[in-house]
Formats: structure tokens, C-alpha cells, sequence
């Protein structure tokens, strides 16, 4: 059946089974390799994509469920070359060893950082809960978005035009 | 992984899911949020050969005060739970629960009705419905139909729900004047099923118990009501003599197995344990006057 989203602010559809996840979808259907999967299981958070803004694990969605949402991808951070803050976080703090799970693990902190613009490690640690990093980067990975929480209050502060480092999105 | 073949239906109006599942309802499968659904569906453990979704049904996700009870609708979902104000101030019990329930991601999709329903003996909500002596509104297209949450649970991930109904929503009574709840859950790790879980909640009038609910989560073949410790705690002061007797009944009610995660034995004193914490953080939340 055909299924028809908004996938990173673009309208995207195929003709697929029932059956198909929505994280096949976008990586067999839209090509969108970004989003991984890791233990097809709904444990581990590697397939992380936000749907209606909310953080979900898209294997544990079917493609046809998300029919007329928004669907945001890791793909959909950045602006063009610029690195979205959560990116640079990531970066600059050593979020990540093997990879893996830092497209989950991106668009889980991404959603906590707009509700919650200043989080503690506690809400950080809590918000990463349902995601798996088993280079156990954890240390780092808190301060990745620490650090991006940071970077975008000193962006809100400053003054408006300025160039803002890892700005975007 | 991906799930056998199925047809799928996304009604988006209920009689329209109810004409569906009163034609097919022997073949089809509710599905609300699916969390519980569709892993179950990829191991291939459950093979319908329709897939009702019922995600698109409008007014399905409210919470809100019907009378005594709060009623929780089938799309409400665990995060909705989780931010509820009203809750937090009628129910505590249930936003204490909440967090207790797989992971955030997962609660950004699941569903209180569809966990309820599902009924995995090891699912959390169904032994704090116990607990809470919820009703469960069910309807299929000859009517609605109340089912109390005594009974409804079967046998594993089996229910007195008939094929052509689906429950849209579930009541849960206001517990009145001073009262109190808690959950107490033992994991491995955040996501875990509970090695064992308790949940309790306690009414009392003046320094008397007048209404108690314990439920036991992963200790037999459905979420069980312990109801003899129940019984022994109504008409009386919560004593430690008292709470022991009731720990101790609960602990009998339990049928655990044996498996990796602990004995059989360990699992029944785990219940006992988690019965006298429970009562004891119920009793001295319903004494601050937190409902």
C-alpha cells in the first residue's frame, strides 16, 4: 500500500507491505542509512527516529503507522555543512568511540534539549535511558550534551547575526 | 526481522473499527500503540492475518474525571501518563508506576490500554490496575460492555476480551479521603521485564484500612490479585504485625517459576519484601494526605 510522510521536512512516499517497519523504510525505500539498526528487538535505541517530534524506536513502528507524520532522521540535523549543535557536541566532546549508536543517541538528546533547554546529567542519563551504547562512551556522552545545551544558551545570548559555531538546524 | 504478512486496516472512525473486528474480529488484532504488538509480530510469536490499527481514532488519548474515576482512553499513551497533572494529584500511584515502564522511547508510543490488553504476566500495568480495582470499557458493535480488571486476565497474554470488542478506554476509581500507593519493582536493567514487581494501594479511614489493592507482576501466569492479603488488611491499623501478615499472604498467593533471574523461593520473598515496603510507603503517603 502506498504510504506518503514528511521525512526531514520533505514529502517522501513508496508503495510498501504492511509488514515493512518504518526503519526499513527509510533506510531500504528512502535510502536513508543514518538510522541504524542494532538489535531489532526494541532494546538497544540505535534505530532512533523522532516522529511527530517524539523520540521512537522505528523498529517498533510499521511504515504504514506513520502515514501522514513527520518524521525527523540523524540526516536531518545538520544544515547543509553546518553541523547542527547536538552534532558538534558530539564532536567536540568525544560522544562517540565506535558510531554506532550516535544517530540514536542524537536524535534522543536532540528532543530532550527542546524540552528541557538546561538538563542535568540525571535528566540526560534518564532521557538516553532506552539507548545502548556498548563502547560505554556514557561519560562522554553526557558531556556531549552538556555541551550542546551550552552552545545553545551562548547562542540565545548573543547578540542577533552573529555568527554562532555549530549553529544550524 | 520483519513480521509474517498481514492485511492491515487503519479505521478512522470507531464504528468503523467495530464493523471490522465484528466481520473479522476472530482473524484480526488490535493494535494501538503496537510496542508490545509488533516485537511480538517480528518473532512471529503472534501471526494475524489483519492488523486493526486503531491509532488513528479521534478522542482516544484523553485523560480525564468521569464522576469518582478517572478515564483513561485507549490512545492515551505512557508518556501522557507520565506528564499528567491530574494524575499526579488523583492517582499518584500511576505516574510513580510510569517510570517503571520499559523506556522513555518506548512510552512515547505504548499504551496503558494496549499493555492492559496485551496481558503479558510480567506487563506492569495490569497488576497496578489490580491494585486500583480499574474497570475496562469495552465495545464491539452489538455494545458497551464494563469489565472489571478481577478476572479479565486469563492466562498468559489471554483476556475475556471477545474478538469483535475493543476496549476504548479504561476507568479507574478516585481513591477518597486519605490514601496512599506505591511501586516497587525489581530489573536488571532500565527496559527489563520485572524480575518481580508489587504494586500497592491503600485507602484508610482515620487510622483504619477501608479499601487495599495489591497486585503481583511476573509471578505467575497472569498479573495476580493478592486478595487474602488484601482481606487481612481491611478494618485494620497498619501495624508491623498487620503488614507482616499481609506480606506473608502475598507471598503464598505468588506462583512464581524458577529461571535465570532467581528461585522460585527468592521471587515469593521478593513479593513478601515489596508487599511490606509497599504498605509502609502507601501508609506514610496517605498519612502527608497526598491521595
Amino acid at each position: 500500500m502506498k504510504v506518503t510522510m514528511r521525512v526531514n521536512g520533505v514529502e517522501r512516499s513508496a508503495d510498501v507491505e504492511p509488514r515493512v517497519l518504518l526503519v526499513d523504510f527509510l533506510r531500504s525505500n528512502l535510502l536513508l542509512t543514518g538510522t541504524h539498526i542494532g538489535c531489532d528487538t526494541t532494546s538497544c535505541g540505535a534505530c532512533t527516529v523522532r516522529m511527530d517530534g517524539d523520540p521512537v524506536k522505528s523498529c517498533t513502528v510499521l511504515a504504514v503507522q506513520a502515514e501522514g507524520r513527520e518524521i525527523k532522521t540523524v540526516e536531518g540535523l545538520a544544515n547543509g555543512a553546518a553541523l547542527a549543535p547536538i552534532q558538534v557536541g558530539f564532536h567536540e566532546e568525544h560522544g562517540l568511540q565506535c558510531g554506532f549508536c550516535t544517530p540514536g543517541m542524537m536524535m534522543v538528546t536532540s528532543a530532550l534539549l527542546e524540552r528541557n533547554p538546561n538538563p542535568t546529567d540525571d535528566d540526560i542519563r534518564w532521557a538516553i535511558s532506552g539507548n545502548i551504547c556498548r563502547c560505554t562512551g556514557y561519560m562522554n556522552i553526557v558531556k556531549a550534551v552538556k555541551h550542546a545545551a551550552q552552545m545553545q544558551a551562548d547562542a540565545a545570548k548573543a547578540p542577533a547575526g552573529a555568527a554562532v559555531a555549530g549553529g544550524g538546524e | 526481522m520483519f513480521p509474517a504478512a498481514f492485511d492491515y486496516s487503519a479505521p478512522t472512525t470507531l464504528a468503523e473499527a467495530l464493523s471490522i473486528l465484528a466481520q473479522r474480529g476472530d482473524d484480526a488484532k488490535v493494535m494501538a500503540g503496537g510496542q508490545s504488538l509488533i516485537p511480538l509480530l517480528k518473532l512471529r510469536f503472534s501471526q494475524p492475518q489483519l492488523i486493526v490499527d486503531i491509532g488513528r481514532l479521534p478522542g482516544m488519548a484523553e485523560i480525564k474525571r468521569d464522576d469518582g474515576h478517572v478515564r483513561i482512553g485507549a490512545l492515551a499513551r505512557h508518556v501522557d501518563i507520565e506528564r499528567s497533572k491530574e494524575l499526579a494529584k488523583l492517582i499518584p500511584l500511576m505516574v510513580e508506576a510510569v517510570h517503571w515502564i520499559a523506556d522513555p522511547l518506548v512510552r512515547n508510543r505504548g499504551t496503558l490500554v494496549g499493555s492492559v490488553c496485551h496481558a503479558d504476566p510480567s506487563g506492569d500495568w495490569g497488576s497496578i490496575m489490580l491494585a486500583l480495582n480499574a474497570e475496562l470499557i469495552a465495545q464491539s458493535s452489538k455494545g458497551e460492555r464494563v469489565i472489571p480488571i478481577d478476572g479479565f486476565f486469563q492466562s498468559p497474554f489471554t483476556t475475556t476480551l471477545r474478538p469483535d470488542e475493543v476496549v476504548t478506554a479504561i476507568r479507574i476509581p478516585v481513591p477518597a479521603g486519605s490514601a496512599g500507593g506505591s511501586y516497587h519493582k525489581l530489573e536488571r536493567k532500565v527496559g527489563d521485564f520485572a524480575t518481580v514487581a508489587v504494586s500497592v494501594q491503600v485507602e484508610l479511614d482515620g487510622r483504619k484500612v477501608k479499601k487495599a489493592g495489591i497486585g503481583l507482576t511476573s509471578v505467575g501466569a497472569t498479573n495476580l490479585k493478592a486478595k487474602k492479603a488484601e482481606q487481612a488488611l481491611v478494618g485494620h491499623e497498619l501495624t508491623d504485625d498487620v503488614i507482616a501478615q499481609a506480606a506473608k499472604l502475598a507471598a503464598e498467593a505468588a506462583e512464581p517459576k524458577g529461571d535465570t533471574r532467581g528461585t522460585a523461593a527468592y521471587k515469593k520473598d521478593v513479593v513478601r519484601v515489596f508487599v511490606q515496603r509497599g504498605l509502609k510507603a502507601a501508609l506514610a503517603r496517605a498519612q502527608e494526605g497526598k491521595a
